[in-house]
């Protein structure tokens, strides 16, 4: 057995020291999958996600379906956009880029609670105590993360919120949450090289003998995301969280608050080849006094940031390979309750999407005169995401193998939103 | 530099380790005479042989040592309290450590603060508190469950106190009653849903909560149960700012007289709204069907005392008590969520969980003596290291599980956090109780999140993903543990003139590990030194942060 001392480590040496652990956790990684696409389908994919997550279940009768005029329309109006449909008066920067966005009112869910809506719609799948089903951003990260050798920090982001986990793709492609000031704690180790690169080669050693006890994946996953965090360490990449290297104009234009900066620090993200982000805008769980809220505090901010995003990244000429989704949980009820707010609804509400290849300027589907259900058909979570997934060119077919060995199709055998993909 | 010779694992003096034990053989000779655990064993032997697996063999006496501290204290043992057990030969070592854990006054205070830890994130979670605007004082919850745990309190009592506690919420104001923490956010908003919901789950086992709007489409649970559970917390309130008697003003949970949403004290109602639009009324019937009066004036019906008596009878009290206990020493509960016992949730061994549910009622819900069957029992002294008939038997792959071995987990942040404060003794700078667990709860703070919504739900990401590697490689109190400043063990033993290398690398690896170093972790530890020019302290402060860091000090095993 032979140690060299080693000086001026680089990054590489690091991941070469760390390879073996990997390459131990090998046979549980094939487990957690078996890809059937065709390589040559994807590569050079070059495409993104950025989903803006309305925590707490956004009122989007509200938002982008009013019923102006319905005893339960609420005071706001209607306003034309750049797009085929009107939008809510407090939206008028949106409005301007909706050529680029389509609104689908058509979806009807079953999850009106917020755990049970956050898993579903992250997922595609209702929450099962036997099967642990992956999220989006895991999804999409195992699925366009070995086109970007170049990446070296985690393919799925999740800035200002938790999302939702990997379940059985396993710990690797968990989500990798930061705040939006973009600090990343404990990320310096502050030793040189050497000693670092000693370090690990020892913790290399204990990790794969312990796992060659086969006591269970969750050591081989440990030895994974010891690797994931390496890389991550001392990667210039992680740049990209620092938002504050922008032009003051372009703060400006996003918005000095979280999710102005969240949404900044996601086109970033996307410009290194992050494959999917999250961008987590919390509030909207408004039981009570609803309209105040939504107008003085969460739509000014909403209108702000997400319209800069389309903008920016059109200027940019990458919203062609950027998809775009809106949404939360639920929506909210078609009636304005006691507290003059609204409760839980999913049966009939809407999303937003564009970029990528998706069509601008539609609406999809309709409700009924008071919002209180879907004419027509619905769509449902595993609708959409089959859709985001067929415009981020990931084959529909994709099967994955869960833990116990059941293949299970990409995004629930969800079905395209036709009108939405050209 | 290269080392060019073989490097002998002699390189070091070898003095072998004095009290050198084996660590190894635990062939569990003596049979624990517990009637009890005879019977849980009984009924497990029996499963495991109707589902055709045979049981891995015992874990080796370190690691079963390591899992217990973890599991009854929440944190590692010292290599002290380790040898004392590895090198104990008495055939009734394992019930005599137990006992110790559970009764000895040394660990009272460590056995209260684990399960006040538990209950806690249980009851008001991991961020209940932590907002200046809350009405919780976590200290006060704190106080209350340290104070029952301390004393044996028995379970039954403990949560009849949850359930009906009046009072002001944070400890030396008038009035105090940390046992009203439960509640306090969980009555005023929407109708008291949140204390509906959290009573009925945590308690009992029944996940009620989304029949608050319809009926259950695959239970037997209808909207109507719901509410009229929800009626027992209609004639309590949440008051911000209470004036009570003098002392200083703070939270306070009180009952008063409920006029009924129609306005007739005398027939207290409620209504609820049927998804069909059909408004319905309900009155305070308990869910396995005693009525209440209907009254909402305290001096004839104080809904919530009647609710605690209901529950006292409950037998599901018994069961969702067992569920969680089991889940808690097992790794996986006898249903999947542990809290959902409902009908429509067929538990997995359903014998054992009514046996232990009719045990533990009979010993008047004594918590103690529940911990002490459990730990004792064959399932929990199995080893995690699967045999040729059971490497399927992981309830992570789908399946029920049938505890033919123990299953890994990762360590709670909380028990990362004390068995970090144990391995290294960072702890001799320590204040009072409630100055460390203010600065734990500082510490873990970092890893909580709340989605801000009307639930409260909230998430960690100490979940084994990068954030918590991060925190393991750099953080500040890994720094301190390696650093060997303050009097750290790392700084005792590394310059200990009285003990061999090797003996310095062992009880770096029984610190952490509960075991010794392997050969070829031994030839690596010689190559430490060597690549650090024979500076041994560095190159055990080294080793001792590689051993932190390792899947197999992370893991409960």
């Amino acid at each position: 057995m032979l140690y060299r001392t080693p000086t001026g480590m680089s990054r590489r040496h690091f991941m070469t020291h760390l390879a073996g652990a990997s390459a131990l956790a090998g046979s549980a990684m094939a487990m957690g999958h078996s890809l059937t696409t065709h390589a040559s389908e994807l590569r050079r994919n070059r495409k993104s996600a950025i989903l803006l997550w309305m925590g707490g279940g956004p009122s989007t009768i509200d938002l982008w379906d009013l019923k102006p005029g319905a005893a339960t329309g609420g005071p706001f109006k209607p306003i034309a956009t750049a797009g085929d449909m009107q939008i809510c008066e407090h939206l008028p920067q949106v409005a301007k880029v909706m050529d680029r966005l389509s609104i689908v009112r058509s979806m009807s869910t079953r999850e009106a609670d917020h755990q049970r809506g956050r898993y579903y719609m992250h997922t595609g799948y209702v929450p099962n105590p036997s099967v642990d089903y992956p999220s989006y951003g895991a999804v999409v990260a195992h699925e366009l993360h070995s086109q970007r050798p170049e990446l070296e920090i985690p393919p799925f982001v999740s800035i200002g919120g938790e999302s939702e986990g990997p379940g059985f793709l396993g710990m690797a492609w968990s989500p990798f949450g930061v705040d939006s000031n973009g600090q990343v704690r404990d990320l310096q180790m502050g030793l040189p090289a050497d000693r670092v690169s000693q370090r690990m080669q020892a913790l290399q050693l204990l990790e794969s003998n312990f796992i060659d006890d086969k006591r269970g994946s969750i050591a081989d996953e440990h030895a994974k995301v010891l690797q994931k965090t390496l890389n991550l360490m001392t990667s210039k990449q992680m740049e990209a969280f620092n938002v504050n290297r922008e032009e003051a104009s372009a703060q400006q234009r996003y918005g000095q608050n979280n999710f102005g900066r969240g949404c900044l620090m996601a086109r970033r993200l996307v410009e290194i080849g992050v494959p999917f982000i999250e961008v987590d805008l919390g509030g909207w769980d408004n039981h009570q006094n609803i309209f105040p809220t939504l107008k003085d505090q969460r739509l000014p901010m909403m209108d702000q940031a997400m319209s800069a995003l389309v903008e920016d990244l059109t200027q940019r000429g990458m919203l062609q390979d950027t998809a775009i989704i809106w949404m939360g949980e639920f929506g909210r009820t078609p009636r304005i309750n006691g507290n003059a707010g609204r409760d839980h609804w999913a049966r009939s509400w809407s999303v937003v999407v564009g970029g990528a290849g998706l069509k601008g300027g539609l609406t999809v589907g309709k409700t009924n005169e008071d919002g209180t259900r879907v004419e027509g058909d619905s769509f449902s979570s595993e609708d959409l995401m089959a859709t985001v997934c067929h415009s981020l060119g990931i084959s529909l077919e994709t099967n994955f193998t869960a833990r116990n060995g059941r293949p299970m199709k990409i995004a629930n055998s969800g079905k395209l939103i036709k009108d939405l993909v050209t | 530099m290269l080392i060019k010779q073989k490097v002998s694992p002699l390189i070091f003096a070898t003095i072998l380790f004095v009290t050198s034990i084996a660590l190894g053989q635990a062939q569990r000779e003596d049979r624990i005479q517990i009637p009890q655990v005879v019977k849980i064993n009984e009924l497990m032997e029996q499963s495991w042989s109707d589902q055709e697996v045979d049981p891995s063999s015992p874990a080796e006496d370190g690691e079963w040592c390591r899992r217990l501290f973890l599991d009854v204290l929440g944190r590692i043992p010292t290599v002290d309290e380790l040898v004392d057990f590895t090198g104990d030969k008495s055939p009734n070592k394992h019930e005599a450590l137990v006992d110790r854990l559970l009764y000895d006054d040394r660990y009272t205070e460590q056995f209260a603060r684990n399960w006040t830890t538990i209950w806690t994130n249980l009851l008001i979670g991991r961020t209940g508190g932590n907002d200046q605007n809350s009405m919780i004082s976590r200290p006060g919850m704190q106080k209350f469950l340290r104070d029952s745990f301390a004393r044996n309190k028995p379970y039954d009592k403990m949560v009849y106190e949850l359930v009906t506690a009046t009072g002001t919420t944070a400890p030396n104001t008038a009035n105090f009653n940390g046992a009203t923490n439960f509640l306090i956010d969980k009555v005023n908003e929407e109708t008291a849903a949140q204390a509906t919901a959290a009573t009925s789950r945590i308690f009992l086992g029944l996940q009620i909560q989304c029949t608050q709007c319809h009926n259950h489409p695959f239970n037997d649970w209808k909207q109507q149960k719901y509410w009229e559970m929800n009626a027992f917390f209609r004639q309590t309130r949440s008051l911000r700012n209470s004036a009570a008697t003098g002392g200083p003003l703070g939270p306070e949970l009180v009952d008063q007289d409920f006029a009924g949403e129609s306005g007739n004290p005398e027939e207290a109602d409620i209504f609820y709204e049927l998804r069909n639009g059909l408004v319905k009324v309900a009155f305070p019937v308990f869910v396995e069907g005693q009525v209440a009066k209907k009254s909402g004036y305290l001096n004839e019906v104080n809904r919530r005392v009647l609710l605690g008596e209901f529950m006292l009878k409950s037998p599901h009290l018994s069961k969702a008590m067992i569920n969680r206990t089991w889940a808690h020493f097992l790794g996986f509960g006898f249903t999947k969520p542990i809290d959902d016992l409902g009908p429509h949730k067929p538990p997995s061994h359903p014998e054992v969980l009514e046996y232990l549910a009719d045990e533990f009622r009979s010993s008047q819900y004594d918590v103690r003596r529940l911990i002490k069957w459990i730990s004792l029992s064959r399932p929990y002294s199995l080893s995690s290291k699967p045999n040729s008939t059971n490497a399927k038997d992981d309830p992570l792959l789908g399946d029920a599980p049938k505890f033919s071995r123990y299953y890994m987990r990762q360590m709670q942040a909380e028990q990362l956090y004390e068995s970090l404060v144990v391995a290294t003794q960072a702890d001799n700078l320590s204040g009072s109780y409630e100055e460390r667990e203010r600065m734990k709860n500082q510490w873990l703070q970092q890893f909580s999140r709340t989605f801000g919504t009307d639930e409260g739900d909230e998430s960690t990401s100490f979940n084994g993903t990068i954030p918590q590697v991060l925190m393991m490689f750099n953080g500040e109190l890994i720094r301190q543990a390696t650093s060997g400043t303050n009097q750290t063990l790392i700084d005792l033993i590394v310059n200990d003139p009285k003990k061999s290398n090797r003996e310095k690398v062992d009880y770096l690896f029984l610190a952490g590990l509960a075991r010794r170093a392997k050969n070829d972790e031994w030839v690596l530890a010689n190559q430490f030194v060597e690549a650090r020019r024979g500076n041994a302290v560095d190159a055990l402060k080294d080793l001792w942060w590689v051993v932190l860091n390792s899947n197999e000090f992370i893991f409960n095993h």
